[in-house]
């Protein structure tokens, strides 16, 4: 179950309108950058969860 | 040849490209094998590459030297729209976590060492295999002429004019990916992309310092898009769903290509692989950062003569002078790890999937080494000439059609990793439908890769590639039904009778 957390950055980067903005501003960057930035980090920490999980199941 | 050439900029250049040349001919010693006349060798430098040298070697062959010029070219030119690189590169990782590892393991197991062989051993069809080998090879050629123009464009900013500085590099790196195999490129990543990085992260936190800060770009990059009239920051409606959808279809076409595939079977493990999928998004966060200097291109005021010109325009203005110089360097480097790789690639898909089974089916392991060598030395002059005769817009809208093809291979070497349910013969067609389908399709738009589909809401343009996927596995589905129930309605007749 815990694998399905894999889908979550295609659910939140596929719903384009939902970032298609400008506020809030964040350093300067539009919403529209620094929320698809921050995808990338929190992919890599949703593959590390679900990572470890399965480690632990082997 | 030489005119308006920056001494200072033109010596760092050079000495990092000898540098560069000395370290590919050495590779052939690195972690040296019994022999190198093996596929296995060459080809795939062992199977035994761990965590950090997958790293480098498959982000230094994921993310081209094109990719530092073409993107924060396109954000110069159409601003948003050119970022759906951004979600792209993001979501392909989860895709790679979940398939590759156990792509990886069939292929171990099996010894296989292209798609053409894990469709061969999934299907046992002769057929299939050719389809998918031929389709990877094709989709290749034009992805190395495009290294080349990212070549091209920073040789061209250092004051070099002429063909002779890219034919000269060109043979280098032919001469050694022939003699060290995948370990050349491996080995140069290393080199090639901590270059890249420290060019990015200087520019980032620089250049930004020199025009005013981050917001000030968004609002010069704004009013430019305002006052030309077209594109802007954020996405019009219009472009919304080509902009996902070119996203996912990019994505899944990813990992298909030859020279990814070579960088996944070369890694020593599933949990080699695992571990990059966590790792390797450290470079999206570079390409991210990097389409802003398109932004910045505007916020400094460029007046280009081409957008490509974006990046080393900027650096050439920003930067001191044997800074620039690293920074080409940087980039044309930067182009010759991934075309080692197609090449290797292509190689290994012609010998295996081609020469060994139509040509000479008792070749022996030093006779593959022997045969894809050649043909990697083949596929670079190719790619070449194609460059030096064709006009650049050949190989650009070739390599868009060999995006849609390549994704047509996705369901022959991934279905059969989870299901046992396909036939070659579905496949193939499907295989066959999609791609010719494709480009049909992207042909009669004028190359471009949006198609407009009507669902009754208006039309909405869509990823071609995504379209062609779409009908491919329809065309999978319903012959491998049909196929299914003529067998079974002979039984119930033959019962009946």
């Amino acid at each position: 179950m815990i694998r399905l957390l894999l889908l979550l950055p295609f659910i939140g980067l596929m719903i384009v309108p939902f970032y298609n903005i400008r506020e809030p501003h964040l350093f300067g960057f539009p919403f529209f950058y620094w929320y698809q930035l921050a995808w990338v980090p929190l992919t890599s920490l949703l593959t590390y969860i679900v990572y470890r999980s399965a480690r632990r199941a082997d | 040849m030489l005119t308006n050439v920056d001494s200072a900029a033109f010596a760092v250049f050079l000495a990092l490209f000898i540098l560069v040349t000395g370290m590919g001919f050495v590779a052939s010693r690195w972690r040296k094998p019994e022999t190198l006349a093996h596929l296995d060798e060459w080809g795939l430098g062992g199977r035994k590459f761990g965590t950090w040298i997958t790293w480098f070697l498959v982000g230094g062959d994921f993310y081209t030297a094109y990719t530092v010029i073409a993107v924060p070219a396109l954000v110069y030119a159409v601003g948003a729209y050119g970022f759906f690189a951004l979600p792209y590169t993001i979501i392909v990782y989860p895709f790679v976590f979940a398939v590759m590892p156990v792509l990886w393991k069939v292929a171990k197991e099996r010894g296989y060492v292209t798609a053409g062989d894990v469709v061969r051993g999934a299907y046992g069809s002769r057929g299939l295999e050719l389809a998918v080998a031929a389709t990877g090879v094709l989709a290749t050629m034009p992805y190395i002429a495009l290294q080349l123009i990212g070549m091209e464009v920073a040789i061209k900013a250092l004051g070099l004019h002429g063909e002779v500085p890219l034919v000269l590099a060109f043979l280098v790196l032919a001469l050694y990916t022939y003699s060290s195999g995948l370990r050349a490129p491996a080995l140069i990543a290393f080199v090639k992309d901590i270059m890249i990085y420290i060019v990015v992260i200087a520019a980032i936190a620089i250049v930004p310092s020199r025009l005013g800060g981050y917001g000030a770009i968004f609002t010069a990059a704004d009013a430019a898009f305002a006052a030309k009239g077209s594109g802007g920051i954020l996405l019009s409606p219009a472009q919304i769903v080509p902009y996902a959808s070119l996203a996912l279809g990019s994505a899944l076409a990813a990992f298909m290509y030859p020279h990814t595939l070579t960088g996944i079977f070369a890694s020593s493990g599933g949990n080699t692989i695992r571990k990059n999928a966590m790792l390797l998004p450290a470079y999206t966060l570079l390409l991210g950062l990097l389409a802003l200097l398109g932004y910045m291109g505007h916020a400094a005021g460029l007046k280009l003569a081409s957008n490509n010109d974006v990046v080393p325009e900027l650096f050439k203005m920003l930067f001191p002078s044997w800074f620039a110089g690293f920074a080409f360097a940087a980039i044309a480097i930067g182009a010759l790890v991934p075309a080692a790789v197609m090449s290797i690639g292509a190689a290994n898909l012609f010998t295996r999937n081609f020469w060994k089974v139509w040509v000479d089916p008792k070749v022996t392991p030093a006779g593959e080494a022997k045969v894809a060598k050649i043909t990697s030395m083949l596929v670079k002059v190719g790619a070449l000439l194609a460059i030096l005769l064709m006009p650049t817009q050949f190989a650009l809208d070739l390599q868009l059609l060999g995006g849609l093809w390549i994704l047509q291979t996705l369901p022959a070497l991934v279905f059969g990793l989870y299901l046992n349910w396909f036939s070659s013969k579905a496949l193939l067609a499907g295989w066959a439908v999609g791609l010719a389908g494709g480009s049909w399709l992207a042909w009669s738009d004028g190359l471009k890769p949006l198609h407009s589909v009507d669902f009754g809401m208006g039309k909405v343009a869509i990823y071609t590639g995504l379209l062609a996927l779409a009908l491919n596995i329809v065309v999978a589905v319903a012959v491998n039904l049909v196929l299914k129930r003529v067998p079974q309605e002979r039984l119930s007749r033959e019962a009946a009778e």
